[in-house]
């Protein structure tokens, strides 16, 4: 009986978390416009959300922002991961809490106190101010992930590779970055659902005409939420879900695969 | 050449683009439009207007983070109990939705309650009245706990999964009831998990915008919005400021509770 409560709890749960994203599904494939009735089944409103220059555009720009943004916080997150691995624990200390500012503000807050200094300074809002903002929230979160591994790796290594004859970049590149990189690439793909996922940040620090996907939605939604919106719902929880699958199941698949091959 | 160095374009980067703009709010929070020093932003907050949209962003953040530790804690338990939480496919399930874009699942919501949406017309087909569900408190209340549930169940069920069982079975030896093993054991055990997700559903429920304005139909304003409304379209940046300085300290001091429960971070959720 108790575990039919529980079993029961479970499934409520899951019905509430997925009966909207379900509902949005359905109604793409809805030819009638309205929320309430079912008209027949139409690939109509795809084929519209295809033809949509400004959805079209709003991809683009949220894949672009998201990669460069993604590829640069990797990058200064990382060398940054190095220097601070040299410094004293104190100033450590320091720096982890300047890190920590993005991650524990609220959006709202790093959005807005962006916004004025790009126009303190002059800077008009465009597609790189964007840029900046999205790089300045995903840093942190790739040091967060590639510090920890920076610690388990250790010094030790690195100066036999030394001690052995190797430059400081040899020794970098052969010893360390291999120990680092999965905490690096867990970083740089945080980074890029993070930028990919963002719209309040986004809102305040774009420029008139440049839309991401979540901005494009939010000015759809206040006109009027219109069919297409939904196919572009669902294509974009299918890929979301495909990449989850990929990434959460492919690695330990091929880990357990390999740990039976291996005896 | 010092290694250290190579930390330097991060650390610019970040001073820049963090410190610097922090203090720019509390430039314009601090001054009015002639630039001269004033306290008129801060108090501003006592308006009628403005106190009682974050009266309303304080009241639906605390009713809508009790909702979710109340749904997420028993969720929780039940992972652990059935043994389903070391299924990684059966928390992936739970955790997914907080992947799918956020405007896109306040939009279902609003789909789903609208007057002419999927409830109404599911009650108009059965031949009853229809309800007036979207532009309530409680639509927007709806909404925050449906974007922001994952951030509870995470931190909670990475807590609880971490108990080792023989201490609940040296507690059952001892002859613990049921009800002694949660409230004596899990319960305090999981606290640092129950504080992140606390201040993980709190803090974005009390800041959104976006929620009151697709779910509260633009009439129920939070801090958040009037906040949002000084910067886009009433464009008085200082008034903006000024109120985004008295958030903060709603934020610092759910910080400080956290700081103070979650020590070493355990509760992380990621």
């Amino acid at each position: 009986m108790k575990k039919i409560v529980e079993r029961c709890y479970l499934g409520i749960i899951c019905v509430f978390l997925y009966a909207p994203i379900f509902t949005l599904m359905v109604l793409s494939f809805n030819e009638s416009k309205s929320m309430a009735k079912w008209g027949g089944f139409s690939l109509r409103w795809y084929q519209e959300m295809f033809q949509d220059e400004a959805i079209r555009e709003a991809i683009w720009n949220t894949l672009a922002i998201a990669l460069i943004s993604a590829v640069v916080a990797t990058l200064l997150g990382t060398l940054a991961c190095i220097g601070i691995q040299k410094m004293k624990s104190s100033s450590r200390a320091v720096i982890l809490m300047l890190n920590n500012i993005p991650m524990v503000n609220s959006d709202i807050v790093t959005g807005i106190s962006l916004m004025l200094i790009f126009v303190a300074f002059g800077i008009s809002l465009n597609r790189n101010t964007v840029l900046i903002a999205h790089i300045t929230f995903c840093i942190p979160y790739v040091v967060l992930s590639v510090l920890p591994k920076m610690k388990q790796a250790g010094k030790t290594t690195y100066e036999a590779a030394l001690d052995l004859g190797a430059t400081p970049i040899q020794a970098f590149i052969k010893v360390v970055l291999p120990e680092i990189r999965p905490g690096i690439v867990s970083g740089f793909l945080m980074a890029f659902t993070m930028s990919v996922d963002d719209f309040i940040i986004t809102h305040f620090t774009r420029g008139a005409g440049v839309n991401t996907l979540s901005t494009l939605i939010y000015s759809q939604v206040k006109v009027g939420i219109r069919p297409s919106i939904y196919a572009l719902s669902t294509v974009m929880f299918a890929t979301v879900l495909i990449l989850l699958i990929v990434a959460n199941f492919l690695p330990g698949y091929r880990e357990k695969r390999t740990k039976k091959a291996g005896g | 050449m010092s290694r250290k160095l190579l930390a330097g374009p991060y650390l610019i980067w970040m001073i820049c683009c963090t410190v610097v703009p922090l203090g720019m709010i509390v430039y314009y929070g601090l001054t009015d439009r002639s630039g001269a020093f004033t306290f008129a932003n801060l108090s501003a907050i006592t308006v009628p207007a403005h106190a009682k949209a974050l009266g309303l962003a304080l009241l639906l953040a605390v009713i809508s983070t009790l909702i979710c530790l109340i749904l997420a804690y028993p969720l929780g338990l039940i992972l652990r109990k059935t043994g389903l939480g070391q299924k990684g496919f059966v928390v992936f399930l739970f955790i997914l939705p907080m992947w799918m874009n956020f405007l896109l699942r306040t939009m279902a919501w609003q789909t789903i309650l609208e007057k002419h949406g999927v409830i109404n017309g599911i009650l108009s087909f059965l031949g009853l009245p229809s309800l007036r569900l979207i532009n309530t408190p409680a639509a927007i209340v709806m909404g925050m706990v449906y974007d922001f549930l994952p951030f509870m169940v995470l931190p909670v069920y990475n807590v609880l999964m971490k108990i080792d069982n023989s201490v609940v079975e040296a507690a059952r030896d001892l002859g613990a009831s049921n009800r002694q093993i949660l409230f004596k054991i899990l319960i305090p055990l999981s606290v640092p998990g129950i504080v992140s997700g606390i201040t993980m559903v709190f803090i974005p429920s009390l800041t959104t915008f976006v929620i009151p304005n697709m779910l509260g139909g633009g009439k129920l304003l939070l801090i958040g919005n009037i906040i949002d409304q000084e910067f886009t379209v009433g464009s008085n940046w200082h008034l903006g400021s000024g109120l985004s300085l008295v958030m903060m300290v709603f934020i610092l001091i759910s910080m400080l509770f956290l700081a103070k429960f979650d020590k070493g971070g355990e509760g992380n959720a990621f």
